[in-house]
Formats: structure tokens, C-alpha cells, sequence
């Protein structure tokens, strides 16, 4: 009884003990609470805020480009697209996996998000797919709501609605470079739906195009993923930019020449605008713009009609005889009067050498009206070489040959080749020969030129002014300078081309224009792309039909109509279109049949079409029946039946 | 005997603690508010569950409530004695399933024998003092059979290895020794030792136990790792400020940031949307649990049901204290649920049944008091002991 007692007594003394404890331990727990609450809470308020809070980058829209009429060349479609943000994710592996279930991802695809990972910074965001359409942006926002690091998007992406006829002109966008990126450390470039101009125009403008970026506060979860916006200062959307082009005239062009390795320029001679500038065939924008597939790449690279060359700006061919306007405005410029006469017996022989003219049995005596119309080989020979070598290659570069335009917003634009003394003694350390100068003459030899040099110098031909093309609609006009050649001795020029499309021996008759009262003035070139030696001149030239595509000459044309009022000039170059006449001229022809009546430039375009396909399915039917009879009769010896030449020879 | 209770249940109604009852379902309430917030204003998953078995449990502490404490005394130890088997099955399953396995599936319910263990400790060891006579109870032959029943599922938890509940085994266990009158120095020399032996106690740990020890001393260190949970909850609490962030407001906790929003670190969920007012009323609430809880023992009618209820009292204490100290960033990450409020039974499974143990002691020293009050004195255990002596008799 007593032990109990005080072994109660014991309990009760602990018990408060512990129940004191206790109201201490509640104390310090209600102060730290308290510290918290109170001391802290402006600091730990502040991080809640900064867990809560992120600022996001809003990248700009990127610009507008739009064509001489405001039809839209280049415009941003909105689209659905899904990034991660790796850090967060964990395994990417896993991650990947999970959304390939809802947004198909190739192989490839993968093997380029898992390299790109690699180089991520820190928290850095990778774009997994930018056009994934409503339906899979749906499925992703919930099926995969819980998903670490995942953030469906909506943004927009680059659309050119006249497809590949543009691809070149315009070039396209893609990410930034890491090499851009360090050298502005702009955190706009580490944005994944941030694009950069990468060729072309949008390449050229880019700065202009970008716009500025918006800022955007978010709520974001612990996940990273942003659940609303909380407020936003918006982008300023890029410029829209007015261009000279004619969308409609391009794609015309672009579809007549089916799938031709080609290019076009047109230019208003008038302002300088190019309202064409073409060169086929080419590769989707659109889906440059997004990802280029590598297996596309290569495919492109390989093709022999090089789709990924510029040829407009960066192909560079031997001008061939369009280049014998330039000799004749050198002699008009240096005051030899355009009725001095040259006598061509079909050929020229210096120092016991003989140089031929296309017609074995001579043009007879010609003064250079008829020699352009004509393309006498034997009277520009003659003519070179009274006024020099020089004083032809200082024309062809007031003529714009081996310039670069560089007011034109086009990145890469090649000079190619006006050679001189100067050029061959500091290219290969040798003396200029009278061969070079007969050469050059006839626009042979080291003459290399591109499509758009051609067409600025038929411009200037035309207007005998210094026309300096532009692709931007919007600056103010400029007045050009003249040539300084007599205006009287131009028109002989002038004339000379008109004969070759009009005259009765012309060598683009083909090129004349169905419109009447606007007649289109011209000259053609053909280029040759193979060596011919003396033993092949010998026993006769092979004929281009006879020659596999890629050996064939190229086909040039120049042009400039009206005839009487110069308004546009055009410059065609058809790759291995055998001659000038042949392949280049009519697209000339369509051009301006095009600009004057477009109702008959749509018919002949079906026509054209319509031809190109029942010969295609004629050569298939062909290839078919052949097949079948080689398998039905493989005893039997093979038949050899070469195509009967169609074409007229001609220049 | 069926008859006799059946007789009593008007009266025993009557007796009931409803103020207790009152309170316990208001904090469990509370916790499913909460929970129903931190679901982003959700009864799934969470709240609806917690309320159910809240409810489920309440009617738990009732029945357990109806066990005299006398049977309590006589089940102590074979209720012990099973526990003990069960954490040892568990730790034999666990090695073989490869980790740390802590519950014992029993397919319809998963039992997790070192919470049980947390409860019959205190039985038992009150069972002992029971029958040790206070001059006995410093003494080699009153001392080795407490340390055994300590020792012995402190070793197995440790083995499994759960350090959180190791150590509220032995505060728990500690407690009922030292309310049974063990002298204080019992306590402070093991208390010094353990101090200067902490650096070598440290290098025992595992791991993952050494990291939240170092990271609880800086959580700053690693911010983004262990350190994250600390950080994140003094974030919540502090953010929340006096008042709070308005219910359903908090940003820690719906937006993820708060890690185990609806479990361990309910009271930061609670605290952001709260405020210093939610928390101080929650402490409040549970300093009348305690009080209660002490009443009960002061009333108690013998040493056991003294022990027992103190005992109780205390390991319910241990819980509440060690998950707040761990959720205020004053005590390392051990994962141990706020009684009541957190969701996930295991918590409220010990603490209910514990309640329904208490309830009973009460009911038994009102039962009580009225002949005791006549006597003038404290009830003395004699009648308790012949009442165990007479059942035992009529066994044999």
C-alpha cells in the first residue's frame, strides 16, 4: 500500500514532467511556426513565388513576305507541337517512348533528339515535334498530363504557299546555329521554336523579319509544366515584307517547266524589280523549314538535276552567244559605228589557225545588225579584236556580268567570271592570247556567268540604262544612269535581237510572242558542257539527241519585250536543253505571254501539260512493251532502233 | 458476462468521453479538408478515404474501448509475444523479397507489426511494473526484463531498417520506464554516452539515413535532392504566413512543389492555406489530446493503467512531435505521419486503438470514482490483483 502510494506519488512528479516537456515542446514548435510565419515569410513568400512563377520567352512571329500584289509568299500557319524539357523528364529514353505512342517519331528522328539533348544547357527545352496536328496535342495534354518535363504547345510554323517554285528565292527558316548563339547570346536563340532565315530571302531579311520577343508570366508545377498564364507582354511580330516578285508569273513558269533543271529571271526594267526569280526544280519549303529528313537530303544532294542549287543566282554557265550583244556594245562604246562590215567565209584564221564559224559556208558580208540576228561567230571575232579584249570585259561589267548586287537581300550571290589579262595572269600566271580574246568574243572560253546576270544585262541592253535589280517592292524608286553609247547606235542592237525573234532567219522564231502589236527581242546561247576534239569535229559533231542528259549543251536565252518600249527583261538557262532556241526560248515566250495575256498563257500551259503527259505515258508504255518483248524473246537478238531526231538544229 | 454488459450500456453511453470523441473527429475532419484541398479541391483520391476510415476507425475505438483494462493486463504479454513474431516474419520476408519490407500482407489488410509494436510495448512493459515492486525497479532483476522487451523489436525494426520508428520504440519504451519510477540517472548516463557515442552511431547508418541527417543540418546542400523536401516545406509554412493563402490557395502544394503533400507534410499543406492561425489551433487541438490523455492517467485506478495511459499518451506525443519537428526543418526526414491529419491508416490504426485503450482506463476509474471518493483515498490495486487472481484460479 505505502510502495504504491509512492510509486503513484513518482508517476504523478514524472507525469508533470513530461506533460511540461511537452507544453515546452509545443512552445518551440509554435516559435519556429511563429519564425517562419512571421521573420521569414517575406523571403520564403518570395521563393513560393519563384516555384510558382517562371518567365517564359514568347518568340516573335516571324514576318510577313509577300509578293508584288500582296499575295502571301512566306506566312506563319498556327500548329501544335510538343517539347520536353529533358532535365525533368528523366530517362529521355522512357520519355521518348512514351510520347512515340501519340506522336510518331522515326528512327532518325530519334537518334537527332537524343544527340541534340546531349548539347542541351541545363534546364533547356528540345522541341520534339512542331506539327503534330489538334488531334495528338489533345491525346498528349491528356494522356500524358502526368508526364515530367512534357509541354504541348501551340505555335506556329512557316508556311510558303507557293511551295518549291520558291524554295530558292525565298530559302527557308530552322533553328539557330550553336555558332549563332554564342556569338549573341541572345536567350531568343535557345528558345526551341525560335527560327532563323537559313537561305534566300529569309535569310537576307532576317533581321528585319524577326520581330521582338514577348515575355509571358506562367504558373508552372513542380513537373515543369505550365498550367496558365498569369500575364504576358506580346512579341512584336516581325516585318511584312513586300517583294517585286509576281507569285503568279513564278509559278507559272515553275509548272511549264515541268521537271526541267532550269532557271528563270524576270525583271521590270523600269523600276529593276525582279518579279521572277525561278529556279527548278527545287525542295519543299515547308518541310525544310520544319526538319530536313536526312534520307530526303541525300536524295537531293544525288539528284543530277541539283535541286538544292540556287541556280538563279549561284549557277554559273558559259553565256555562250547572248554574250555577243556584250561584244557588240564594247565596239558601239569604243565608236565603231554599227554599219562597218565584216565578210564571214565560214571561217576566221589567225596565225595559221582556223576558228568556224557555225555556218560552214559563211554569212558573207555582215554588218552587226545582222550578225546579232545571225550570230555570225566570224564577225564578233573580227570586231573583238579590233577594240581588245579589255575594252569587251570592262562592257561586261558595266553590263553587271561578274557583280554581285549586293543591295539585293540575297546571301551567297556569285560573281562568276569575266576574264581579262589581269584575271588569267593572276589565275594562272600566263599571258593573254588572241585565242582567249576570239573565245571571249563569242562568249566561250573562261566567260562564266549566272541567270540573273543575264538577265540584268538584257536590261540594261534594253534600256541602255544601268538597271539595278531589287527584290524589295517598297524602296524608292532610283533613276539609272545611261550607258554611254550613242541612243541610235543602241537601237541597232536592239534591232538585231528583235530580227533573231522575229526575222525571217532568226534563231528563236520559236520564241515569238502569240500577242499582237508586243514583240519580243532576243538572243540565244548554247553552252557546251563536254569537250569536242578535233577528231570528233572531224568525223561530225554527235548530235545532242545522241548524248546521254548530262552531256548535252545547255540552252540560254535573253529577252526583253516590248521591242520598241522595253518594259521586262528575262534571262532562261534550260540545263542540257541541247540549244537555246530549243529548250530556253519558249519559256521566254511563256514568260511574257504570261505578263501580257495571262488567259493565253493558262491555255498554252494546259496544252504543254497535257503533252508532256501523254509523252510520258507514251515512253512508259514503251518501256512496258519493250520489257515484254525482251521477256518473251530473250533468245531473240535485240532490236536496235535508235529515236528518229525531232529537233531543228539551230542556235 | 454478455448479459452484464448489455445491462451497463445505457450507463457506459452516458460515461463516454464525448469531448475527446468531439475532438478526435475534428482533427481527422480537418485532415480531410486539408487532404481534399491538396487534391485540387478533390474528395478523390484522398479526403473521401480518410473519412471513411476515420469513421471506420472511430467505431474501432470503441470496441477496443469496451476491453477492461484488466484483460488489457493479461493479453500484454501474449499480445507481445505475437507482435514480436510478426516483425520477426516481416524482416525474414523482407530479406527475401530484396529491400526494406515494413508490413506484412495478410490479404485483406496489411499489417505493420512495428506500429502494433509501438502499442503492446507499452502494455507489456506496464505489465511488468505491475508486478515489480517500486524497490525492485532500479535493481538488476527489475531491470533486465524491460531492456529485453525494448531491446528486442528496437533490433528487429532497426534491421529492416526503419530509424524513425526505432527511435519512438525507445522513447516509448524510455517513457514507461521512467514513469514507472526508474531513476533519473537511467536516463542521463545512456543520454551522455549516446551523445559522445553519436559520431560512431552515425557511421552505422545507411546511406540514404547518413544523407537526410547531413542534409537536415543543410538543406541548403542539396537543394534540389533530399534537401528539396525540407526547403520546400519551410517554403509552404513560412509562405502561408499568419493567416494563410486562403483554402485551396496554396501554390506549394497544388503545384508539386511540396513533396508528399497529402502524407508526411500535411501540416505544410495545412500551414500554406492556413496560416500560423491553422497551425497554432491544430497544436492547440492536440495539447487537449494530450492533457486528456495525462487527466486519464491521474485518475487511472492501478500502476498499469497508470503506465499504460501515460505511456500511451506519450507515444501518440512522439508522433505528433517528430513529424511537426521534421516538417518545420527542426529535425531530419524520417517519414513518420501527423496522427489524424496525414492519409495512409497506419498512423490513425496505432493511434485510434491507442485512444480506445485510454477511453477504457477512463471508463473504469469513473466506473470508480464514486466508491473512491467515499473512501477519501486512491483506489488502491488490490481489488484489480483478486479480480486477476480469480479468472486465472478458474482457468486452472
Amino acid at each position: 500500500m505505502h510502495a504504491s502510494r509512492l510509486q503513484q506519488l513518482i508517476f504523478e512528479r514524472r507525469a508533470l514532467l513530461l506533460a511540461g516537456a511537452q507544453l515546452l515542446a509545443g512552445g518551440v514548435l509554435l516559435g519556429r511556426m511563429g519564425w517562419l510565419a512571421v521573420s521569414e515569410r517575406e523571403a520564403l513568400s518570395a521563393a513560393a513565388e519563384r516555384n510558382r512563377v517562371a518567365l517564359r520567352l514568347v518568340p516573335p512571329r516571324r514576318g510577313l513576305l509577300v509578293d508584288a500584289a500582296g499575295l502571301p509568299l512566306a506566312e506563319n500557319r498556327p500548329a501544335y507541337g510538343v517539347e520536353l524539357v529533358p532535365s525533368l523528364a528523366g530517362d529521355l529514353e522512357a520519355a521518348l517512348d512514351r510520347i512515340a505512342r501519340l506522336v510518331p517519331l522515326s528512327a532518325e528522328e530519334r537518334a537527332e533528339l537524343l544527340d541534340s539533348a546531349k548539347s542541351l544547357r541545363g534546364s533547356g527545352t528540345l522541341r520534339i515535334a512542331s506539327d503534330i496536328g489538334w488531334d495528338a496535342y489533345a491525346a498528349l495534354n491528356v494522356e500524358l498530363a502526368d508526364m515530367d518535363g512534357l509541354q504541348p504547345v501551340r505555335t506556329y510554323v512557316r508556311h510558303y504557299p507557293g511551295g518549291a517554285a520558291f524554295a530558292h528565292a525565298l530559302g527557308y527558316v530552322g533553328k539557330p546555329t550553336r555558332e549563332q548563339w554564342q556569338e549573341s547570346r541572345d536567350p531568343l536563340y535557345l528558345h526551341p521554336g525560335f527560327r532563323v532565315g537559313k537561305d534566300g530571302v529569309e535569310r537576307g531579311l532576317d533581321q528585319r523579319l524577326r520581330g521582338t520577343p514577348g515575355v509571358e508570366r506562367v504558373e508552372v508545377n513542380a513537373r515543369g509544366r505550365i498550367l496558365r498564364q498569369l500575364d504576358s507582354r506580346p512579341d512584336t511580330p516581325g516585318e511584312t515584307v513586300r517583294l517585286t516578285i509576281d507569285r503568279g508569273l513564278q509559278q507559272h513558269l515553275a509548272a511549264f517547266l515541268g521537271d526541267e533543271s532550269a532557271s528563270v529571271v524576270v525583271i521590270d526594267c523600269q523600276t529593276g524589280g525582279i518579279t521572277c526569280l525561278l529556279s527548278v526544280p527545287a525542295f519543299d519549303p515547308d518541310i525544310f523549314s520544319n526538319r530536313i529528313p536526312s534520307a530526303l537530303w541525300r536524295q537531293l544532294q544525288e539528284d543530277d538535276h541539283k535541286p538544292l542549287l540556287p541556280k538563279a543566282t549561284q549557277g554559273l554557265y558559259v553565256p555562250g552567244s547572248t554574250f555577243k550583244t556584250v561584244t557588240a556594245l564594247a565596239a558601239l562604246a569604243e565608236g565603231v559605228p554599227p554599219t562597218d562590215t565584216v565578210h564571214c567565209p565560214g571561217r576566221y584564221t589567225v596565225g595559221g589557225r582556223s576558228w568556224h564559224c557555225h555556218k560552214r559556208s559563211g554569212h558573207g558580208t555582215v554588218a552587226m545588225e545582222r550578225a546579232i540576228a545571225a550570230s555570225c561567230n566570224v564577225f564578233f571575232y573580227a570586231t573583238a579584236r579590233r577594240i581588245g579584249n579589255q575594252a569587251v570585259a570592262d562592257m561586261a561589267r558595266t553590263l553587271g556580268l561578274g557583280q554581285t548586287f549586293d543591295q539585293l537581300p540575297i546571301p551567297s550571290l556569285r560573281a562568276g567570271i569575266v576574264p581579262d589579262a589581269a584575271w588569267k595572269a593572276k589565275r594562272f600566271g600566263e599571258d593573254w592570247t588572241v585565242a582567249d580574246t576570239l573565245n571571249t568574243a563569242i562568249g566561250q572560253g573562261s566567260l562564266f556567268v549566272s541567270p540573273l546576270q543575264l538577265a540584268v544585262m538584257t536590261a540594261r541592253i534594253a534600256t541602255g540604262q544601268i538597271v539595278e535589280p531589287r527584290l524589295l517592292a517598297d524602296a524608292p524608286p532610283a533613276a539609272f544612269p545611261p550607258l554611254a553609247i550613242r541612243p541610235d547606235w543602241l537601237g541597232v542592237v536592239r534591232q538585231g535581237m528583235r530580227e533573231v525573234v522575229n526575222g525571217p532567219g532568226g534563231t528563236a522564231r520559236s520564241a515569238r510572242l502569240p500577242i499582237p502589236g508586243i514583240e519580243l527581242a532576243g538572243k540565244t546561247g548554247t553552252a557546251q558542257v563536254r569537250i569536242i576534239t578535233a577528231a570528233e569535229r572531224r568525223r561530225g559533231v554527235r548530235r545532242n539527241e545522241s548524248l546521254p542528259w548530262r552531256l548535252r549543251d545547255h540552252g540560254l536565252f535573253i529577252g526583253f519585250a516590248p521591242v520598241d518600249q522595253p518594259r521586262y527583261a528575262v534571262a532562261v538557262v534550260v540545263e542540257h536543253g541541247m540549244s537555246g532556241s530549243r529548250a530556253a526560248a519558249p519559256v521566254a515566250r511563256q514568260a511574257m505571254t504570261y505578263i501580257y495575256d495571262r488567259d493565253r498563257a493558262e491555255t498554252d500551259l494546259e496544252k504543254r501539260v497535257g503533252e508532256r503527259e501523254r509523252r510520258r505515258r507514251a515512253t512508259e508504255d514503251a518501256a512496258r512493251r519493250a520489257a515484254a518483248e525482251a521477256a518473251a524473246a530473250a533468245a531473240a537478238p535485240p532490236s536496235a532502233a535508235p529515236a528518229p531526231s525531232a529537233g531543228a538544229p539551230a542556235r | 458476462m454478455m448479459g452484464l454488459l448489455n445491462a451497463r450500456w445505457p450507463q457506459r453511453l452516458a460515461t463516454q468521453p464525448w469531448g475527446l470523441i468531439l475532438l478526435v473527429l475534428a482533427i481527422g475532419s480537418f485532415g480531410a479538408v486539408v487532404l481534399y484541398s491538396a487534391a485540387g479541391g478533390s474528395i478523390a483520391p484522398w479526403a473521401a478515404n480518410h473519412m471513411i476510415r476515420l469513421l471506420v476507425l472511430t467505431a474501432v475505438m470503441f470496441a477496443v474501448s469496451l476491453v477492461p483494462p484488466t484483460l488489457w493486463l493479461r493479453l500484454a504479454f501474449p499480445l507481445y509475444a505475437l507482435t514480436l513474431v510478426a516483425l520477426a516474419l516481416v524482416e525474414a520476408v523482407g530479406t527475401l523479397g530484396g529491400g526494406s519490407q515494413r508490413w506484412l500482407d495478410l490479404g485483406i489488410l496489411r499489417l505493420q507489426p512495428s506500429e502494433v509494436m509501438k502499442l503492446v510495448l507499452v502494455l507489456a512493459l506496464a505489465r511488468v511494473y505491475q508486478f515489480v515492486p517500486l524497490a525492485h525497479v532500479g535493481k538488476l532483476q527489475g531491470l533486465l526484463l524491460p531492456l529485453l522487451l525494448v531491446a528486442m523489436p528496437v533490433v528487429l525494426v532497426l534491421l529492416q531498417p526503419d530509424l524513425g520508428t526505432s527511435i519512438t520504440l525507445i522513447a516509448g519504451g524510455a517513457t514507461v520506464m521512467f514513469l514507472a519510477g526508474l531513476s533519473v540517472w537511467f536516463f542521463l548516463v545512456p543520454a551522455l554516452i549516446g551523445a559522445a557515442a553519436l559520431p560512431i552511431l552515425f557511421n552505422m547508418l545507411h546511406d540514404y539515413q547518413k544523407a537526410r541527417i547531413l542534409i537536415f543540418l543543410d538543406p541548403a546542400a542539396d537543394p534540389l535532392g533530399a534537401g528539396y523536401h525540407i526547403t520546400q516545406s519551410k517554403i509552404a509554412i513560412g509562405s502561408g504566413g499568419i493567416s494563410g493563402k486562403g483554402f485551396l490557395q496554396g501554390s506549394q502544394s497544388h503545384l508539386a512543389y511540396l513533396p508528399e503533400p497529402h502524407t508526411d507534410f500535411i501540416f505544410a499543406t495545412m500551414a500554406e492555406e492556413w496560416g500560423l492561425v491553422g497551425g497554432a489551433v491544430l497544436l492547440l487541438a492536440y495539447g487537449i489530446l494530450f492533457a486528456w490523455g495525462w487527466r486519464v492517467a491521474f485518475r487511472a485506478t492501478g500502476t498499469f493503467q497508470r503506465l499504460v495511459a501515460g505511456g500511451l499518451t506519450m507515444t501518440i506525443f512522439y508522433y505528433v512531435l517528430i513529424n511537426l519537428m521534421m516538417v518545420m526543418g527542426l529535425a531530419p526526414v524520417v517519414g513518420l505521419p501527423l496522427p489524424l491529419m496525414s492519409y495512409g491508416g497506419n498512423a490513425m490504426l496505432t493511434v485510434m486503438p491507442a485512444l480506445g485503450i485510454l477511453i477504457g482506463i477512463d471508463q473504469e476509474s469513473r466506473r470508480r470514482e464514486v466508491p473512491a471518493a467515499r473512501a477519501g483515498g486512491w483506489t488502491s490495486p488490490r481489488p484489480l490483483a483478486t479480480r486477476l487472481a480469480r479468472p486465472r484460479g478458474m482457468d486452472a
